[in-house]
């Protein structure tokens, strides 16, 4: 057929040239040596100006991840890590700690501009609607530069800043929960960000307080032969609501780049935490040369009875994305949700789903990706659902449907379904198609050329998805997802 | 409007069309019948466009222009639209999305200016109210879940709004009822004007009992037969097909 | 590994004492054994942390190793063979083999001839060649093992249409636990077809270690429909692996019904090798007490235009485990296929474990693949309504296992004699689950 011939040829020629945030920005930087010691945890630790248990913390994870080994189960293959080549700690040269923007690098603030990201409170206010308004953390490789919109939420109460300045200002809740849902034992990567994590999002929402704006993370990396390691950590407390949105981006670079982010969120009686993740690091050349290795943990505590946390994600980006964003179902009528899209193309390596874990009674659960596989990518749905002995009336509802553009990529289906409950009721399906050539013909037929109609079908297919992204960046999402298989859609 | 020359085409080695040739003038109303398997839906297929057919001789003009070598959609801004027997469904796209981004594609290719929103509610819901299709369906995924008549309606609701000069019409009737029928018929013939142009394919008579045609062509091995007035498919409907498999046997 | 060498369990020391002691006794070339063995040592008895053996640690579940099965007296075999076969009705040709070892053997209807396996390895056979066809299988444990120590089996040459049911019947016998390991291999030439029945019984309260391998190799065209039933004894631990190899335009059907065993692993390997081929493999598995069932499957498409069905049904009482592992590969190239695969269980009690883990691996785009797997308690609203026409609640849920199961059992087998045997063995089980 002709039309899937052009199409694979288009695949072949893909180019990354479409990822529209590969620029680097040029600016004095602060950096530790490379490599990775004692003295450099000791280092990082200092220029945060961590009081000593946060430092302890992490002499003691570092002590552990010694005696870890790498994993290799996922299926995935990259060249061997040097961790001692890498670079744990850089910093664009500030004033210690702005005050405001004006004191942030220009240079930085342009590339956020370039990014399309509001950092000045005016601009965003300027002709929005009080309720659309999103609050910024960007967190420029090492450190946060700047968070928006801090007064404001710090009158409802909610606590959003930089995760160093949490730890200074607000100890008491980062001991409290910091570790509580992730381990620091974990897994490989999670140990070594509890070693080395540098900077990211804390958010606490108070009791009984819906937060009034959207929050977000935007993760830049800039700096070549730097890991990211950011934390993010966020707390709502009983019957308080938050929805968050992350973002992240990373020049077009030759070489690959380690990105071993932790998430933890934990969620007490009847609260609810949306968090949404829009994921475009670079995901390297046609040949799979360079690009972002995202290997990440994220997890989700619903520790109160009734509460909710659903994740979104739309995962495009990343040469090697490793991630599974997972609920753990503890309190009674807790409720987890995860949407994901993931969208591979060139040589792109996803390996992407979730882990519900039904712990308490009358937990229900829900899982809904989405893979698109194009190029010669390869691209996995994993996932495990669980019920525990006690998880009475536990409920899961699991659809996964693969799209395949081209026949030199793959798409793999590895659930684990495990229960131990009679009353726990599990639904799992899972299909693998292709867009027909002749629902293809229908839309030409109507006027729409190859890519507008491969567009408008693959909309449909993840529309289940979109649907669950705050507004604003449903469309911001579409148009990655169009634009992250440009090339292959004739 | 629509002229074939000596049209010759094939699919997997076998020959369907064999030198057709048709000419169907402006405003003008032609029904193409014949006996199953005469190839008559795959000559709507190729004059659309797709992509599964070899073409091996012939031309498709239209108003002179030879549109063979054009995709199937600048074919569909030139004017040509085909009314599936059987429309496509296309999961998670809303009807509405569906018609916006079709004819603004085509507008575009036009070099028109794309319809406002309210311009297109508004042309939309005129259309469908005309063909007494509900409010709700055009907010469902295009054609999923649509009963073979809702699917037939959407077909030439599309056909009103893209307001196309040359309309083939494939089996359009099969799988209605007799109130479906009626209502679909209808809408075609309100589009009728001498400056559009139908092609209506159909086995049995009783579609051409609601769009009356101007010309009638009998189609067997993949070329006309036979053509006249409206008569010649009274004379079909009377003595069958038979004729025409038995030159086929020969 | 270097370090699991020197990791080595007291089972699987006494695994090696055990092929050392045995390999010189057993027919055929000592070498093809050796090299089996040592595929099995290299990684040793599978553990959780091996992924295909995740749910079934065979190094916990097979602490203690019987030693090979002894040929068996006259009188010993006359005993183990006294209680009629489940298959009876069926009135099938049968070849019966007790503690690993040939027994009995009816003539073979036209269309297929049988050579001892014994005799087969001794000779150098010629059709031995075909052993292996699915290379997958090779260097899983439970397979290699049978490779090392099979003692005795047959190989079935199919040449025609054969108008008979043949059956297999293989029987543990004795108050001693003992292991056996048994092949089968069957070859179908192109065109011809069989309907084989395969039966597993030992006797209750004794901790035998049965382990099967059948091997299909079909030609174009052939037809094959192939029934087992592991109606082991309650402390038996049973392995056993099926292949089957299919040329093109083959229509292949296997179903497996588990109704015995403390502990039991089939495996099964099917793979499309030539275009247009249907295969089904299904299964219905009924626990209760302590029982652990697993089933691991590969279906493997590597021809266009192949479709395959799998469908497994768990019905698990008590403080079962049912294990179900399936994969649908299609490989690259491997267009127009159309693989479905579904999974259910219930569980009937609130001990009972199922897991679940159907994957698809898919490299070709103009393929048609879905799976699905459920679990859960039996419908509250259809019980409720037997129970409103008069079925006393135990009724009710026997009438709805049945159903259920059923569907695994008996559908889509062409043959009512067999499958009514099949809905006998259910039927038995519910009964006894009173």
């Amino acid at each position: 057929m002709p039309a899937v011939q052009e199409t694979i040829d288009r695949v072949k020629a893909i180019d990354v040239d479409q990822y529209k945030y590969g620029f680097e920005t040029i600016l004095e930087v602060d950096k530790a040596p490379k490599g990775l010691s004692e003295d450099i945890i000791r280092f990082i630790s200092a220029k945060k100006g961590e009081p000593s248990w946060m430092l302890d913390w992490r002499l003691d994870a570092y002590k552990r991840w010694q005696t870890m080994k790498e994993p290799n189960w996922a299926r995935g293959s990259y060249d061997v890590i040097d961790y001692n080549d890498i670079y744990y700690y850089a910093a664009p040269k500030l004033n210690a700690a702005p005050k405001s923007l004006d004191e942030v690098d220009p240079e930085i603030l342009k590339a956020y501009e370039k990014l399309g990201i509001p950092l000045r409170e005016q601009e965003v206010l300027a002709g929005v609607e009080p309720a659309n308004r999103v609050a910024v953390d960007a967190v420029f490789d090492s450190v946060s530069v700047a968070t928006t919109f801090k007064k404001e939420l710090a009158e409802a109460g909610v606590i959003f800043c930089s995760i160093s300045e949490a730890i200074r200002e607000h100890p008491e809740l980062v001991r409290k929960y910091l570790g509580t849902v992730v381990p620091v034992t974990d897994n490989f990567f999670a140990t070594l960000n509890a070693a080395v994590f540098t900077d990211g999002t804390f958010v606490y929402v108070p009791k009984g307080v819906r937060c009034p704006m959207e929050l977000s993370t935007y993760f830049r990396i800039n700096e070549k032969n730097t890991g990211q390691f950011e934390r993010t950590l966020i707390i709502a407390d009983e019957g308080s609501y938050v929805s968050y949105l992350e973002g992240c981006t990373a020049p077009q670079r030759d070489e690959n780049q380690l990105h071993a982010a932790v998430v933890e969120l934990i969620a007490l009686d009847d609260a609810e935490i949306k968090y949404s993740t829009v994921q475009n690091w670079y995901p390297g050349d046609a040949n799979g040369k360079g690009g972002i290795y995202n290997f990440v943990t994220k997890r989700g505590d619903c520790r109160g009875k009734n509460s909710i946390i659903t994740w979104t994600q739309v995962e495009t980006g990343s040469a090697i994305t490793w991630k599974y964003p997972s609920c753990i179902l503890r309190g009674d009528g807790s409720r987890g949700e995860f949407y994901s899209i993931a969208v591979s193309n060139g040589m792109q390596q996803v390996d992407s789903g979730t882990k519900m874990i039904h712990l308490g009674k009358n937990t229900t659960s829900r899982i809904i990706s989405k893979g698109i596989s194009a190029g010669r990518s390869e691209n996995t749905y994993r996932g495990l659902v669980s019920a525990h002995r006690k998880a009475s009336g536990a409920r899961n509802f699991t659809n996964c449907d693969s799209l395949l553009i081209g026949d030199q990529c793959g798409a793999h289906t590895v659930p684990y379904i495990e229960s131990k409950n009679a009353s726990a009721v599990f639904e799992h399906e899972a299909t693998t198609s292709k867009i027909s050539e002749d629902q293809l013909f229908y839309c030409m037929q109507r006027g729409l050329d190859e890519e507008e109609a491969t567009a408008l079908i693959v909309n449909g297919f993840v529309k289940d998805v979109i649907q669950k992204l705050p507004m604003e960046f449903a469309v911001e999402a579409q148009k990655l997802i169009a634009i992250s298989l440009e090339g292959s859609v004739g | 409007m629509l002229e074939i020359k000596n049209l010759v085409a094939e699919i997997e080695g076998k020959r369907i069309l064999d030198g057709l040739s048709l000419t169907v003038h402006d405003g003008e109303t032609a029904a193409i019948m014949g006996p199953n398997g005469s190839g008559k839906s795959t000559l709507s297929y190729i004059i659309a466009g797709k992509e599964d057919y070899e073409i091996l001789d012939g031309e498709i003009l239209l108003d002179g222009e030879n549109i063979l070598e054009m995709e199937a959609s600048e074919r569909a801004a030139a004017g040509v639209f085909l009314a599936f027997q059987y429309p496509l469904e296309i999961p998670g796209v809303a009807t509405m999305t569906f018609l916006k981004a079709a004819l603004n594609a085509q507008r575009r290719a036009r070099e028109e200016t794309e319809l406002t929103t309210p311009e297109f509610m508004k042309a939309v819901q005129d259309a469908a109210a005309k063909l007494e299709i509900p409010r709700d369906m055009l907010k469902r995924a295009l054609n999923v879940g649509f009963s073979g008549g809702e699917k037939k309606r959407m077909e030439i609701l599309q056909m009103a709004l893209l307001q196309p000069r040359m309309c083939i019409l494939d089996e359009t009737d099969s799988g209605l009822d007799i109130d479906a029928l009626r209502i679909v018929s209808e809408g075609v013939n309100a589009l009728k004007s001498d400056k559009r142009s139908f092609l209506v394919i159909t086995h049995y008579q009783r579609l051409l009992n609601y769009i009356v045609p101007d010309t009638v062509h009998v189609m067997a091995n993949g070329k006309i037969m036979r053509s006249g007035g409206k008569e010649l498919a009274e004379e079909l409907e009377a003595n069958g097909y038979a004729d025409y498999k038995a030159q086929e046997a020969a | 590994m270097a370090e699991v060498a020197t990791l080595k369990t007291p089972a699987e020391t006494a695994l090696a004492d055990l092929f050392a002691r045995s390999k010189s006794l057993l027919p055929g070339d000592a070498r093809s054994r050796e090299d089996a063995f040592h595929r099995f040592a290299e990684k040793g008895l599978p553990h959780r942390r091996v992924e295909e053996w995740k749910y079934t640690d065979l190094r916990a579940l097979m602490r203690e190793i019987a030693p090979l099965a002894e040929k068996p007296s006259e009188a010993g075999v006359a005993r183990a063979l006294s209680v009629e076969s489940v298959f009876a009705a069926a009135e099938p040709a049968t070849i019966a083999f007790v503690d690993g070892h040939l027994a009995t053997a009816d003539a073979m209807p036209a269309g297929v001839t049988a050579v001892p396996l014994a005799v087969a390895l001794a000779q150098g056979h010629p059709l031995l060649s075909k052993l292996g066809a699915v290379s997958d299988a090779e260097g899983n444990a439970a397979y290699a093992l049978n490779a090392a120590f099979m003692t005795d089996g047959v190989v079935l040459h199919v040449t025609g249409a054969v108008d008979r049911r043949v059956a297999l019947r293989f029987v543990t016998a004795g108050a001693q636990p003992v292991a056996t390991a048994t092949r089968v291999l069957v070859v179908v030439e192109p065109g011809a077809a069989i309907s084989l029945l395969e039966t597993h019984e030992s006797p209750h309260g004794v901790a035998h270690q049965p382990n099967s391998v059948v091997e299909f190799v079909v030609g174009d065209r052939a037809k094959v429909a192939h029934v087992r039933l592991n109606a082991n004894g309650d402390k038996a631990l049973a392995l056993s692996t099926l292949t089957a190899h299919l040329g093109g335009e083959v229509a292949f059907g296997s179903r497996n019904v588990v109704a015995g065993s403390a502990v039991s692993r089939h495996q099964v390997w099917m793979t499309f090798a030539g275009a247009d081929s249907r295969g089904a493999v299904r299964g219905a598995t009924m626990l209760s007490g302590d029982q652990h069932a697993d089933t691991t499957l590969v279906v493997n498409h590597k021809a266009t235009g192949c479709e395959s069905r799998e469908l497994f049904k768990h019905a698990i009482d008590g403080r079962g485990t049912g294990v179900f592992q399936g994969r649908i590969n299609v490989a690259r190239g491997a267009q127009k296929t159309d693989g479905q695969m579904m999974s259910a269980a219930v569980l009937l009690s609130e001990e009972g474990t199922m897991n679940n883990k159907p994957e698809l691996e898919i490299f070709a785009d103009d393929v048609q693949c879905a799976h699905g797997a459920t679990c859960g308690e039996l419908d509250d609203d259809l019980l409720f309504y037997l129970m409103a026409r008069g079925l006393p609640r135990p009724e009710a849920e026997a009438l709805l296992i049945e159903s259920f199961l059923g569907e695994a059992v008996e559908e889509g087998l062409d043959d009512e004699v067999v499958g009514e045997a099949l809905m006998g063995v259910v039927e038995a089980w519910l009964a006894a689950r009173g």
